[in-house]
């Protein structure tokens, strides 16, 4: 074979390999390819509160209500209902034509018994269920709940749109413990979960629900009409480096960016193939310390760190995007009914020699602050440096600890002392609709050792005006009374609001169907 | 020869059965409770307990061996926490993808290192060789993701040739297969293309100073010839040799660019079981994998008698 | 018509010249252009690690949210703990947090050299132990070298990620984590050379004139085993250098807040597109010194191990 003959096969070989690029690049219209922000390993959505879990529910199964996207409360799986005058029995009619996957038809059975299972886990349920004296079933498509004292937020508890949100099982799956997580994954919702083509930590496969009955009205948040217009949807949980998701998606190779990396996100903006959406809620960052042991057991030495947190470093080193955040004084989300910047002038209008001085007056005994920090989560994996230099400079000694987030959620989880395997501080963040009102705001949760969030801060007075909120049915009155308990929360420094931003989701230009959502949700979407 | 080939087939055993004893003991050599750990960080008492029975974790250390190895016997490699399913099965699902990227790169690195070793045996101390020499140290001495990234900059993103990730199913189609497998194929065989070829030449050296060299050359046959029915056929004991010892860096190797290139292969599985502390996937890699490796290296000694007619056990 | 034949011949002939000579060990290798080139980049590094806090740098963990992502020769500023900002020029950039580059891979070079260290130092005394041992003790060498094939059925890499996995990363766990993958080489280097020289005929001298044994093993056996181990040494530091930069990018290596190569490269992964530089500088720096200590390696072996050369 002479040199220009093997020149020429060889150029041959490369133009056919650039030249299949583009066209396998778009790849097939009837499939969506999305890269979550996380690897999904738990499939049950009532288990745990991860937006993994949360997200994959939205895919398979469905609600009584939803939120739209004025975070009012509008019917989904029901078609009508009514309170009595006393407001202590509700009664609901659901719609017709709704059915699992299996091919059964949902009844009323199947909710009283969804619901029951999601009320033992669930922060907003476990507080509703303390009204509830019964459920029951009178007709295959209609089901009762009796109150034993008026409650204020049911159907807010019932349209909750984040975690973890009262999906609809078959009255079989949700009778399984609410503390093991569940073994089939039927829903009724607008896709099918392909149990055979789940690899974990490779990918999840959903597909059309020939048999979905979607609403008449437009898609808003988790209300509306859950159309779907692609046959089969992906999500990739192998590609987990920021960097190579981006290539991917410039390229063409995948189709939606759940939660690009921050600093990603000017140049998704640039690229003329990808449009960058702004459609969930805002989140907020916030600093939990661990009330149980030292140093933070003193509310003294807690406000001290509070003075040293001011939410522009964090923001500008976690996010770094000046557009995509801004601060927050509230604990509640901005822009919510119940927020406002009552009581938060001891972070807001602090500075670092004020926090040097609150930690001298606070008696701190130089005990190392056991601070965690995960390697893992793009969006969360910064703060902890940040936290670590400014305690250092209002004076605190600080042990950084690095972990994966999994390593963490379990330790946290932990009441042991930090020395022996326990901890003193971590940083997360939470989606608008988790933490805009007491109620659902697990971090206001101040009953000691025995309320649901890690951090087991205690305050009686908080407890005291969060009863009175659950049982107050007038806007003004929950309003004031929101206020107080936020006072009261800076003054025993419960946690510390670190401001909010917006996680965009970036998409290729030919996927049309996005709206303004209380999560991720992937129906009404297309691909031209 | 059958003799003989049964008899290293039998010394592998006691082999694979101290592998099994060193991966049972790097769990219990670990403080805090095994079962704990067995059970990841996010399980509650009663989860622990349950793992505490089913591996006899309180009975004494030798019955936990003795069921641990039965259950290895009959394929229970144990359940994963962090998944949810039975290690064994998620191995099989990884499997395909470390296969195909292992073998290419064999393929590659054979291929190229071979010639580019017998040549530069053949012109000891001329510039091909101090440069493979050179060449050769340096493969050894770029990791292979600084290697991965700097690839993936040049030709998938600057020159747009191939995907930047991503691993597609031989079954979905063989050309998109083999385009998503060419970078990371050439990027993980650099390393072994440096080794091989260094033993190539090296080996080839030696063979070349025989004196039945001497004399094929005198007779007049033709260099070629020289070169490969004489010197590489009596050259290719040390080779095959280290092809089957250089396994090990591929396994090594395959866990780096598999991450790097988004494949979900056995490598990836490795790190995520790993950044999980998920201990029943780390054994059940580790045994995998040292599995693989001592089978190779047996095929690699009974290969010896159909390459060395001299060699007879 | 080449022959390469011919060409072996002189190189023995030279070595044997050399024999004649009774050129010392020492001046061979002080001779030898691998083990100048390589001893002096090590040289050169070994300076930059000490040298580290006066070289310019400022300390690695200090971070300026408003200096991040700076690329190479800018200016910026950073916060000092104690609260005071100083200008400051980012040779090799900045990374996402605003910690200077340069500072990071200046102070990596400690964190490499050490963990390269002392895991060659570690595997090598473990190694020569059990080697010893095995070579010496005939009913333990059965059992051991049972053990050490076992243990190097297991690729190195994964023992290293298991082991770190399991107790935490801390630069202890990870310089045991890769040198235990290390010891069997080590064990059968030196138990092959016991055999050999106790097969000597002054050495079964010394056995018969009841010379204790550990005077043997240190004194008649031990001193012919250095040349080798040395060598094998040197790639010992090289391989755990680059394994220790592995751990740290897969993120099982030292904690993130420690400067390593590893992690400085594991953090710029992120941005790799838009600021190279992350993962350039420490690469480099990483190549470089492993190539080092490979060429310091090879011409040690060259000079001290000839019999080796042969082989690879």
């Amino acid at each position: 074979m002479s040199i220009s003959r093997i020149a020429a096969a060889l150029a041959f070989a490369a133009t056919a390999i650039a030249g299949s690029s583009t066209a396998l690049a778009q790849g097939d219209p009837k499939v969506l390819r999305i890269v979550p922000h996380s690897n999904l390993t738990i499939l049950d959505p009532i288990w745990t509160t991860a937006y993994m879990s949360r997200n994959h529910g939205y895919m398979i199964y469905d609600t009584l209500f939803g939120s739209d996207e004025k975070n009012q409360v509008k019917p989904q799986m029901v078609e009508e209902w009514s309170a009595s005058d006393d407001k202590r029995l509700w009664t609901f009619k659901l719609r017709k034509g709704l059915e699992f996957h299996d091919g059964k038809p949902v009844t009323g059975e199947d909710v009283v018994a969804s619901l029951a299972r999601w009320g033992k886990r669930d922060a907003l349920g476990v507080a509703m269920f303390t009204f509830v004296d019964r459920m029951d079933a009178p007709a295959p498509d209609t089901f009762r709940i009796f109150l034993r004292e008026v409650c204020g937020f049911v159907l807010e508890a019932l349209g909750k749109p984040s975690s973890n949100v009262p999906f609809i099982m078959p009255r079989r799956i949700a009778e399984t413990d609410a503390f093991k997580q569940i073994e089939e994954h039927i829903g009724s919702g607008p896709y099918i979960f392909k149990r055979d083509e789940f690899k974990p930590g490779d990918k999840v496969v959903y597909v059309r629900n020939p048999k979905y009955v979607p609403r008449k009205e437009p898609p808003s948040g988790s209300t509306g009409g859950k159309h779907v217009f692609v046959e089969r949807v992906e999500w990739n949980l192998a590609l987990r480096d920021a960097q190579a998701q981006v290539n991917a998606l410039q390229k063409g190779e995948v189709d939606i960016l759940e939660q690009p990396s921050f600093p990603h996100i000017p140049a998704l903006k640039k690229d003329p193939n990808i449009v960058v959406y702004t459609y969930s809620p805002p989140l907020q960052y916030m600093a939990r310390f661990n009330h149980l042991h030292k140093p933070f057991d003193s509310a003294k030495v807690r406000q001290a760190a509070m003075a040293a947190f001011a939410q522009e470093p964090f923001l500008q080193a976690q996010v770094g995007v000046k557009d995509l955040y801004k601060t927050c004084p509230s604990m509640f989300t901005c822009g919510t009914p119940y927020a406002s910047a009552v009581g938060s002038d001891i972070q807001s209008k602090s500075n670092m020699k004020k926090a040097q001085e609150l930690l001298k007056a606070s008696g701190y005994d130089g005990t190392p602050v056991v601070l965690m920090k995960p390697t893992d989560l793009t969006a969360i994996d910064k703060l902890p440096d940040v936290a670590a230099q400014l305690m250092r400079q209002a004076g605190f000694k600080v042990d950084l600890q690095a972990m994966d987030w999994q390593t963490l959620v379990g330790r946290r989880s932990k009441k042991d002392a930090p020395d022996k395997g326990g901890w003193n501080m971590f940083l997360t963040a939470w989606q608008g609709p988790d933490i805009w009102n007491p109620i659902a705001n697990a971090a206001l949760d101040t009953r000691g050792e025995a309320s649901g969030w890690f951090g087991w801060g205690k305050d009686d007075k908080i407890v005291e005006l969060r009863n009175q909120f659950m049982r107050e049915t007038d806007e003004a009155k929950k309003k004031k009374l929101a206020e107080a308990i936020q006072v009261r929360a800076f003054e025993v420094a419960t946690h510390v609001p670190l401001g909010e931003f917006d996680a965009p989701l970036a998409a290729r230009k030919n996927v049309s169907g996005l709206f303004r959502q209380t999560g991720n949700f992937y129906w009404n979407l297309k691909k031209n | 020869m059958y003799a003989f080939l049964a008899r290293r087939v039998l010394a592998t055993i006691p082999v694979l059965a101290i592998v099994a004893v060193l991966v049972f003991l790097m769990l219990r050599l670990t403080p805090g409770d095994p079962a704990a750990i067995l059970a990841g960080d996010a399980a509650n008492t009663e989860q622990i307990a349950r793992i505490r029975t089913s591996l006899g974790l309180d009975q004494p250390i030798l019955v936990q061996f003795g069921i641990w190895i039965g259950n290895i016997l009959t394929g229970d490699l144990g359940e994963s926490f962090y998944y949810k399913t039975k290690v064994a099965a998620l191995i099989g699902q990884r499997l395909e993808p470390t296969l195909a990227l292992a073998t290419l790169t064999i393929v590659i690195a054979v291929v190229v290192s071979v010639p580019l070793g017998i040549i530069a045996a053949w012109r000891f101390g001329g510039w091909f060789d101090r440069a493979l020499m050179g060449f050769s140290v340096l493969g050894f001495s770029v990791p292979v993701f600084v290697l991965a990234y700097i690839l993936i900059y040049i030709v998938s993103l600057k020159l747009g040739l191939l995907p930047v990730q991503g691993y597609q199913r031989i079954a979905d189609g063989f050309w998109p297969f083999l385009r998503h497998l060419i970078l990371p194929s050439v990027t993980l065989s650099v390393i072994y293309i440096a080794l091989i070829a260094r033993v190539t030449r090296a080996s080839m050296l030696e063979a070349l100073g025989e004196d039945y060299i001497r004399t094929a050359r005198a007779q007049g046959m033709p260099e070629v010839r020289v070169l490969v029915r004489h010197a590489l056929a009596n050259a290719a004991v040390p080779i095959v040799t280290v092809i089957g010892i250089g396994v090990a860096l591929l396994i090594g190797g395959v866990v780096v660019t598999e991450s790097v290139y988004a494949i979900p292969g056995l490598g990836r599985l490795t790190v995520d079981a790993v950044l999980a502390r998920d201990f029943p996937t780390i054994q059940g890699v580790i045994l995998f994998f040292s599995f693989v490796y001592v089978l190779v290296n047996l095929l690699v000694d009974m290969s010896y008698v159909f390459l060395d007619p001299r060699i007879r056990y | 018509m080449d022959a390469p034949g011919l060409r072996q011949y002189e190189a023995l002939s030279v070595e044997a010249a050399g024999v004649v000579r009774q050129e010392s060990a020492w001046q061979r290798v002080r001779r030898n252009w691998s083990v100048r080139i390589g001893g002096m980049v090590l040289l050169v590094l070994v300076l930059v690690a000490l040298a580290a806090p006066w070289l310019g740098t400022v300390d690695p963990t200090l971070f300026d949210a408003g200096s991040r992502d700076l690329r190479p020769g800018n200016a910026g500023e950073i916060t000092t703990l104690d609260g005071e900002v100083i200008k400051h020029t980012f040779w090799m950039g900045s990374d996402s947090l605003g910690r200077d580059i340069y500072s990071r891979v200046i102070y990596g070079t400690q964190v490499s050299l050490v963990v390269g260290i002392l895991c060659a130092l570690l595997a090598l005394a473990i190694g020569i132990a059990c080697g010893l041992a095995s070579g010496y003790l005939r009913w333990l060498d059965g059992i051991l070298m049972r053990f050490m094939d076992g243990l190097m059925a297991i690729p190195a890499i994964l023992i290293a990620i298991a082991l770190v996995a399991m107790w935490r990363g801390s630069l202890a766990t990870v310089v045991v984590a890769i040198a235990i993958p290390e010891i069997p080489r080590v064990t059968r280097l030196v138990r092959s050379l016991v055999l050999t020289i106790r097969e000597e005929p002054y050495v079964e001298a010394a056995i018969s004139l009841g010379t204790p044994t550990w005077k043997i093993l240190f004194g008649h056996i031990l001193p012919n085993c250095i040349a080798p181990l040395v060598v094998q040494g040197t790639f010992i530091c090289a391989f755990s250098i680059l394994v220790e930069a592995i751990l740290s990018f897969l993120g099982v290596g030292l904690p993130p807040d420690i400067p390593t190569w590893g992690n400085v490269m594991a953090e710029g992964r992120q941005q790799f597109n838009d600021y190279p530089h992350n993962i350039f500088f420490p690469g480099v720096f990483l190549a470089v010194t492993v190539l080092a200590v490979n060429i310091l390696g090879d011409g040690l072996r060259d000079t001290l191990d000839p019999k080796m050369a042969k082989r690879v």
